[in-house]
């Protein structure tokens, strides 16, 4: 007969971390069906998530993100709490757990949760049946995002291993580099960080020995298959590792002169929001090389796979 | 699994004869009709549909156009799968819009499977008419749904599983029962 059938072996998607090159296969082969969904001239909803109940739980701000899972949400017909954390009992002195719990009491689900605190999804999980999804904890993990970036450059390139990505700018702060981190690594990427020593961790490379480190943006340049620029998080204190913004994109801006170090074909990423004329040139931003908007495009198939391989039969042997 | 191979109930040439008496069916019914189409429910239906389309074109002298059906996002027993449902593309490359299209898939059992591929199709576009071709109708009917053009009938009982192959995929044509050894 046919051979064993492939089961998602995870009940929640916390982070990268826990999945196997093979899993991150199955989501991405996934989604390339759904994108043939939200790419339908006239119908874009399937009936996949019919009478499902999926909480929105964000308690950082967000419209990207939370915009792109409730249209994957409404795209597989669920049923949609969102919960604003502004409004909510956590205002008036409620723990996450005890509104956890009383989420739970309702019985949704699936929760999509956005949290500053890293881990936080990771202790919810310990204590609900639902499955839960990271939309973002702190400066840990935000899984969904890196997923939508390795579909975006596999759909460019055919494929992940081999490639060479670098990763500019807020390493400090960013969760994104941490799922592309694990992501582009288990999948046999090579990853350059680039950025002012201050905004590269110390001891990054324990974590991912393949890693390589670099402070010099346009030396890197001309090897790279890939560049994806960050912005820097100000409002989570970067100002006070660099010595002004024009400084910092004297020696660290993608625009038109490094662009011509790059090889023609490159691929440009940012995962948003962007500050153009910091990090990024509006001329390289909105330019032909930039794969900004069909990341943002790709967000909506790639959550769409998450969530029906989380809703669907699935194992429960690792979180 | 049995040691024993599954006992053949179609071999490579009498799938072929069946599908040439298939598509001699098809051009009986709407051999002029310029607006026939072919679907295929993934994915060894959509196998069969391209070589329906193959002999339908020798025979018409004219292009069949053929499209491709997935129909996982609209079943009804997802919660029952053994493995996690894989969603593959759908591909229609015309309009529905006052199509005669024929559905075609490799078995109908419980016929739940066509339920879906007409919720699919209809998101798709409202044809003029849905006619469904099968290869083999093992019987076991749980919707009132039954196969306008159909190769072999059978009866089978319900622990038994009727699995077509086909050479693309499984490198092999025929039609197999499988189960109770």
């Amino acid at each position: 007969m046919t051979a064993p059938r492939y089961l998602f072996p995870h009940r929640h998607l916390l982070g990268i971390q826990p999945l196997s090159p093979q899993d991150i296969t199955a989501i991405l082969d996934q989604a390339s069906g759904f994108e043939e969904v939200c790419e339908r001239p006239e119908i874009k909803i399937v009936p996949a998530l019919r009478k499902r109940l999926v909480v929105n739980l964000f308690f950082e701000n967000s419209t990207r993100t939370r915009n792109s899972f409730e249209i994957a949400e409404k795209r597989l017909s669920a049923e949609i709490i969102n919960f604003d954390a502004d409004s909510s009992s956590l205002s008036k002195g409620e723990t996450l757990i005890d509104t956890a719990m009383n989420l739970q009491a309702m019985h949704p689900d699936l929760i999509v949760m956005r949290h500053s605190a890293p881990g936080a999804h990771a202790l919810l999980a310990r204590h609900m049946r639902a499955s839960i999804v990271n939309a973002g904890d702190g400066a840990h993990e935000h899984p969904t995002q890196a997923l939508l970036d390795a579909y975006t450059l596999r759909k460019r390139f055919g494929q992940l291993e081999g490639l060479r990505i670098a990763i500019v700018g807020d390493i400090r702060n960013s969760r994104v580099v941490r799922s592309n981190l694990w992501l582009l690594t288990k999948m046999g990427a090579h990853v350059t960080l680039v950025g002012p020593p201050t905004l590269i961790p110390e001891g990054i490379q324990h974590s991912w020995p393949n890693v390589t480190i670099s402070n010099d943006l346009e030396a890197i340049l001309p090897s790279q298959d890939a560049v994806m620029t960050l912005r820097c998080q100000f409002e989570r204190g970067t100002g006070a590792f660099i010595p002004s913004q024009g400084e910092y994109a004297r020696f660290f801006q993608l625009n038109a002169a490094r662009m011509k170090l790059c090889k023609p074909d490159v691929a440009v990423l940012h995962p948003g929001p962007i500050n153009r004329g910091v990090e990024i040139t509006s001329e390289v931003a909105d330019g032909p090389n930039s794969l900004i908007l069909s990341q943002v495009t790709n967000g909506v198939p790639v959550r769409m796979a998450v969530l029906f391989l989380l809703c669907n039969p699935h194992g429960e042997q690792v979180p | 699994m049995p040691d024993t191979p599954a006992p053949c109930l179609l071999d490579a040439r009498q799938v072929e004869i069946h599908l040439q008496r298939l598509c001699r069916e098809i051009v009986a019914a709407f051999g002029n009709n310029e607006s026939l189409a072919l679907l295929g429910i993934r994915t060894r239906g959509l196998y069969l549909a391209e070589r329906l389309a193959v002999m339908l074109q020798d025979i018409l002298q004219k292009e069949i156009l053929l499209g491709a059906l997935d129909i996982t996002l609209y079943r009804d027993d997802l919660s029952e799968l053994a493995g996690s449902p894989i969603v593959r593309p759908t591909e229609i490359p015309f309009t529905l819009k006052d199509r005669t299209v024929v559905l075609v898939d490799d078995v109908i059992f419980t016929g739940r499977t066509i339920r879906a591929a007409m919720d699919a199709l209809l998101d798709h576009g409202r044809p003029d008419r849905i006619w469904l071709a099968v290869l083999a109708d093992r019987g076991g009917r749980q919707l009132p749904i039954q196969p306008d053009f159909m190769g072999l009938k059978l009866d089978v009982p319900l622990d038994r599983r009727v699995s077509v192959k086909v050479t693309e995929i499984d490198g092999i044509d025929g039609v197999f029962l499988e189960g109770r050894g």
